[in-house]
This record gives C-alpha cells, structure tokens and sequence, in this order.
C-alpha cells in the first residue's frame, strides 16, 4: 500500500476504506501488505462487541448505540457479521436494513461481512476488518457477531467491552449457568424489554452473577433493560460501555484484553500459514489415497496426519 | 489470487412496499454462491450509493414496482458515478414497461428482468458479467505489469 494510500486510508477516505476491507478479506500478498501499512496506526478504537443470540435485536441496538456516539462527536465504524451458507457459499447480509437510521453521515462506515466458514461467530477477517477502521480514525469500533449460539464466544478476545443480548423468555435459570456465552459478558442486556417474562430473564441473569466469587476489584457485569425499537435504555447502556472503558484503563486491563487479543491471532496465523505450506508441498491425489485408506479402515485419520506431516 | 464471491447489493428505491420479489430474487443469488447484502425498502439514491460504496459490491441490483424508475434510475446512476463506483454492474427488475427498458438499458442497467425471469437466469447473467469483467481487470493488471 503506497503512502498516499494510507494518508486516504486515515483520513477516512469511504472508497479506499472499503477496498482495503475487501483485501483483507480476501487474504493473501496485498492483506499482509495493508496490515504492515496500517497496524502502527492501530490501538485508539474502543473495540465494543454485540453478541447474541438472532432475532434478539443486536442489529438495532448496535444502530441506537452508533446514534448515541453520534450525537457525541464520535466517529463510528461498524463490521456485521452474517453467516455464509455451507452448501453454495453465498450469504445474505441483512444486518444493514435495521442501520437506516445512521445513512447520510459521513461520521459512520457500516461494513457487512459473511463468515466464509470461520466459526466462532466472526469471520477469519473481521480483526484486520476492524484493524482498517481503527487506523481510519473511528473511535468507536462496534462488531456485531452472527446470531450466536452457546458456544460462539471469540468476540471476546476480539473486543474490550463485550456485550451480550437477550430477549425475554429465551431460557430458565439452567440456561443462564451454563458455560459459553454468557461468562464473556461484560455488559448483559435484557432487549425487548416491554414483552412479557422480563424479569424471569432478569432475576436468572442476576442469580448467575451473583453465584461468581467475588475477587477483589472485580467487574459485576451490569444487567440492564433495553427496547431497541424505541430506544429506552439505550443511554444507560452506552453510559455503562463506558464505566466499563475506565474500569479497563483504571486497571491497566486494555493492554492485558489487548495481548491476549494478540496471542489468540498469532496462534490463528500460525495454524492458517502452517496448514497453507503444508498443504501446498503436498498433492490433492496424496490427500484422496489416505482418504480412501481411512474409509477402509486401513489407516486411522491420526496415522494418516502423521504421514502427511512427516 | 483467489476471486472472492460476487457481492450484490440488493434495494428497493421508491416508495412503494412489494419487496416479496427483492427476497426471492437475494434469497437466490444466496444459492448462486453470492455475498447479498440486503437494505430494504424506501431506499433513497444517496443511501444506495452510499451503501454500495462501503460494502464494495460487484453489482447493484434494483427491484421497482412503483412506476418511478424513469425518475429514479438516473439519480442513483447519477449518485454511483459521483462516487466513482462507474464499474459497478447495474441489473433491475419490477414493473418496467417495455417501452422503457431500451431508455433503462441506455442509463447503464446490463439486465432488465420482469415478471416471469427464472432466478437462475439472474444468477447466470450476473456470474458471466462478472466473469467478463474481472477477466477484463485481470489483463489491465498483467499490461501495467502489477499482477
């Protein structure tokens, strides 16, 4: 990426922001080349994940929170993720529709992204995706994942301030003490809050948290009401993302969530460049043999990675 | 390098409602192996652009039922060429009379595709222009020696 390229790139330059996201999301040659060019103006974004399971209202109340960050002067980037579909590959990103609010200002840049096959609830790309808006100057970074399963938890090493979503009536209190999801909270919010079953949703979440040792200096994630639609609530959580900021700072856990961050990505790198080079020193007709071994139970697939690995 | 899946931005400007037609036709590019991002009803020029721009499609597709595209389709052409987004692949469908599709294709709308298309066909136009294009960027890159 030549010079100018990245002077545009940081002065926030749409077109140019969006062509470096399409190339990280393709990888490759020209991914490492923009990430070399960008990565030493990285670190300012508060990175704010929305997690969640669909239909809880993640999309509208990412919208409401870019509203709020608005109206204070904070440039906003988004990245959505939607999931790609393993049979044709392809993707709907509808994530957008629930965004219209915040079309027409230059001050917010909404990137849709589809997993292509990366699990977790991101894409293989979204970090250098959210790399790109950090270095074009927006404060505010908010990732909103796939609609989230129990066990869709990588956002958390992604973000500095996660947030998960709940509706009403979507579990009893077993739900709310299993593992996955719910431990990396560090802001739980009960949407649709004016349906019924609230407080049942309320009081399970409260009881989890209460059943947590309490360590010294600890952060009680905040269980909070929101109705997204009309946005009633909405101040309250924005007000608690940012509690939870000076907590970090007040702490000196950003560089901490940020090192773990950058251990959980050099070990995804690792795997990726390894099982690239790999696989590009050996033939597809090698891989097919030691298939049709292990379906004949000729070979197991640990001896046949071991063949392959040498 | 790999090519990545064709990305479409799917949008309904204007203001009437019937966005039945919009779904299946992103619901089948989803088949087709296609990135669609999906915005909706009541879509101004700006806002499609807009969102054109940010997500770096490969094509925008307008669906019309309203009557309004004489009105409309040049400002939203109007619009993506102001942000230099003149490579994009235009395609439309709805209620275009016939009488207008020649003055439509003439604003810079590749496929004009009434009631009655297969959505397979859609698929198929949109891969093959695809194709050409990149085909065409490809050589562009090899001639300035940047491939």
């Amino acid at each position: 990426m030549n010079p100018e390229a990245v002077a545009q790139l940081r002065a926030g330059n749409p077109r140019v922001v969006a062509r470096a996201i399409s190339a990280v999301e393709r990888g490759g040659a020209e991914a490492r080349e923009i990430i070399a060019a960008i990565f030493r103006h990285t670190g300012r974004a508060h990175i704010i994940g929305v997690t969640g399971a669909p239909g809880t209202g993640k999309s509208t109340l990412v919208n409401e929170f870019a509203k709020h960050y608005r109206q204070r002067g904070q440039r906003v980037g988004i990245v959505a993720v939607d999931p790609t579909s393993p049979f044709s590959g392809g993707a709907i990103l509808g994530d957008r529709l629930r965004m219209q609010d915040l079309s027409g200002d230059s001050g917010v840049f909404i990137r849709s992204m589809a997993t292509r096959g990366a699990f977790g609830g991101l894409a293989a790309a979204t970090s250098d995706a959210v790399k790109v808006l950090d270095a074009a100057g927006f404060e505010i970074v908010l990732v909103e994942t796939v609609g989230a399963g129990q066990n869709e938890v990588e956002i958390a090493a992604n973000a500095h301030t996660t947030i998960v979503v709940e509706a009403p009536g979507m579990g009893d209190d077993i739900q709310a003490i299993k593992a996955g999801i719910m431990e990396i909270a560090d802001v739980l919010i009960v949407n649709k809050a004016d349906h019924d079953e609230v407080s049942a949703t309320i009081a399970a979440l409260e009881m989890n948290l209460n059943l947590k040792p309490k360590a010294e200096n600890d952060w009680r994630p905040p269980v909070l009401k929101t109705i997204a639609t009309t946005g009633e609530g909405v101040a309250d959580a924005v007000a608690w993302i940012g509690k939870h900021r000076a907590y970090l700072e007040a702490n000196n856990l950003m560089q901490a969530r940020e090192r773990a961050r950058f251990r959980a990505e050099l070990e995804m790198v690792v795997q990726r460049e390894m099982m690239a080079r790999l696989l590009r020193g050996v033939n597809g007709t090698k891989i097919e043999r030691l298939v049709e071994q292990i379906a004949a139970r000729k070979m197991d697939v640990y001896q046949a990675a071991e063949t392959l690995i040498g | 390098m790999a090519d990545r899946p064709i990305r479409v931005l799917v949008a309904k400007p204007g203001l009437d409602g019937h966005d039945r037609g919009a779904k299946v036709v992103a619901r089948a590019l989803r088949d087709a192996g296609m990135e669609v991002i999906y915005t909706g009803i009541r879509q101004t020029p700006e806002m499609i652009a807009e969102a054109a721009l940010q997500e770096d499609v490969d094509v925008v597709g307008l669906s019309i039922l309203s009557g309004a595209h004489r009105d409309l389709f040049p400002r939203i052409v109007a619009q993506l060429k102001q942000k230099q987004l003149d490579d994009v692949l235009l395609v439309c469908g709805g209620i275009i009379p016939d009488d207008d599709i020649p003055a439509v294709k003439q604003m810079g709308f590749a496929g004009v595709f009434g009631p009655g298309t297969s959505t397979q066909d859609i698929a198929a136009f949109i891969r093959e222009q695809i194709a050409q294009k990149r085909g065409a960027r490809a050589v562009i890159r090899l001639r300035s020696g940047q491939a």
